[in-house]
């Protein structure tokens, strides 16, 4: 393990707990407790507890942070009401996504979560496009963690019943035993469940009283990469990246219509009006694949002729499903559901099928059952 | 039949009664690698070197190659790691064996690992 490696505040808990410790982004994490597959089964029937303290987390302050940042997101921002979310991106002149993340109104300011590995580019990015009346500071007192599952409601809930009114996109401060915690509804897993920031003092603490409950289990980076996978959700580095704009990644509805129309736009909104009007030449698929084998990132796949259709970004083994899926980037004359490809496995052809996302249904909660409210 | 020797990538083997080389993945190999869910065997017949790539395992999270301890012709293959591929996990110094080839220099067996130097080579290593 390299010695420059950052630890978590949990990392005396996960090695406690016997995790498996990888490099990641510069940190040094648990990519598994007990096993990726019954990490990955629990949190889809019951719940499970990440660490996802090394995502950067920044605050925005000042007038009119909101209308700031739209110049760098194809999303509108300045009607987005104190404790509500939205995912977005960052994109570059060319309509490329330089991140992915999440925007939280939090009163006055703007909370943004990021992708470890882009912490420093995004903030020289923000720093250069937006103006010195807005202050931007990384939130390193805090810590992230994520319960994620069926029953992190009625789990959380225990802790703070008013975590369970929450709805999916939905942030609030709240006193966790004591802690002033900043709690939303999100993650991803495609399950219901909170994603908490928690002073790093006391995120141990409350650790352990979420590991308290019997429901609760600890789970890793690996399995946290196969529930998002299962989920269709995208992962920087692999189905995004800065040559890749929302409208290829499958990321449409993202795209405000409204900022599209307003000057002066976003960056790179010419490049997306045009995609937008005209079409990509590549989609991001998902494909289911035929036989045991996983197809994993960087596999080349072939039409019937033999002839190059696509690249995996992302693959591994559904425990859910039991097969091997993946998600791809194809030729867009390929990317009709059914569609059958080829995967180059070892010099190998592999029979694989184009097939919507998500491969397992996400399940977030959108309110009471006899609530017509909606949000987003 | 021979005890089980173990090489440097954490592959076993011993000589049967019939002086046939038998080759697994050490339990060790099997932890470090999580659950498997996919094996991929050489043809019969197929003449590997000493070291040479014979089989892939795939756990969840990766695919690493499993080489060959002895040279020596593939005779038989373990079917029942196609359909059952996580045997590995719970058996793998013995129904979870991998290939049985024809040694063509059982001296070589010589250069691998008994037990007691395989265990302390592995301290320290997950």
């Amino acid at each position: 393990m390299p010695p420059s490696l950052k630890h978590t505040a949990l990392y005396d808990l996960h090695r406690e707990l016997g995790a498996r410790m990888v490099p990641f982004a510069g940190y040094e994490l648990p990519v598994q407790y007990r096993g990726i597959r019954e990490e990955h089964l629990h949190t889809r029937k019951h719940a499970s507890l990440f660490d996802i303290s090394h995502m950067g987390r920044f605050i925005l302050m000042g007038k009119n942070a909101a209308r700031a940042l739209e110049r760098l997101v194809p999303c509108r921002l300045e009607d987005l009401l104190p404790g509500r979310q939205r995912y977005t991106t960052f994109l570059n002149t060319h309509g490329g996504i330089i991140d992915d993340l999440i925007v939280t109104a939090d009163g006055e300011a703007l909370i943004l979560v990021v992708n470890a590995a882009r912490k420093d580019r995004d903030r020289e990015f923000i720093e250069a496009s937006i103006g010195d009346d807005i202050e931007i500071r990384e939130s390193a007192e805090h810590s992230l963690i994520a319960l994620q599952g069926p029953d992190a409601a009625a789990i959380l809930g225990r802790l703070n019943n008013d975590c369970t009114e929450l709805r999916f996109m939905q942030a609030k401060t709240v006193d966790i035993l004591g802690i002033p915690c900043h709690v939303s509804r999100s993650g991803y897993t495609g399950e219901d469940g909170f994603e908490i920031a928690v002073p790093s003092t006391h995120v141990e603490f409350i650790a352990r009283r979420l590991l308290d409950d019997e429901r609760t289990r600890t789970a890793g980076l690996g399995a946290r990469d196969t529930l998002r996978l299962e989920a269709g959700l995208c992962l920087y580095g692999h189905e995004l990246n800065e040559d890749i704009s929302p409208v290829e990644a499958g990321l449409k509805w993202i795209i405000s219509e409204v900022r599209l129309a307003t000057d002066p736009g976003f960056y790179g909104s010419d490049v997306i009006r045009r995609q937008l009007s005209e079409g990509t030449h590549r989609q991001r698929v998902g494909l289911l694949v035929e036989g045991r084998a996983p197809v994993r990132e960087n596999t080349i796949l072939v039409n019937m002729d033999g002839e190059t259709a696509g690249r995996v970004t992302s693959g591994t083994y559904s425990p859910t499903l039991e097969k091997p899926i993946a998600m791809a980037c194809i030729d867009s004359e390929y990317t009709q559901a059914g569609t059958r490809l080829h995967a180059i496995i070892r010099n190998r052809q592999h029979p694989v099928t184009v097939t919507k996302l998500p491969f397992v249904s996400r399940r977030y909660y959108h309110g009471p059952a006899d609530s017509d409210h909606c949000i987003n | 039949m021979t005890d089980m020797k173990y090489s440097r990538d954490h592959e076993w083997v011993f000589l049967d009664e019939n002086g046939n080389a038998v080759i697994g993945i050490s339990d060790f190999a099997q932890k470090q690698l999580g659950d498997i869910v996919y094996i991929e065997l050489p043809e019969t017949g197929r003449q590997l070197t000493q070291g040479e790539e014979a089989a892939v395992v795939e756990s969840v999270k990766a695919a690493s190659d499993v080489k060959s301890p002895l040279a020596g012709k593939v005779i038989e293959i373990n079917d029942i790691l196609v359909e059952q591929p996580e045997v590995v996990n719970s058996e793998p110094e013995s129904t979870g064996w991998f290939i049985k080839l024809v040694p063509d220099d059982p001296a070589q067996m010589n250069d691998l690992m008994d037990s007691a130097t395989y265990a302390e080579f592995i301290v320290g290593q997950d």
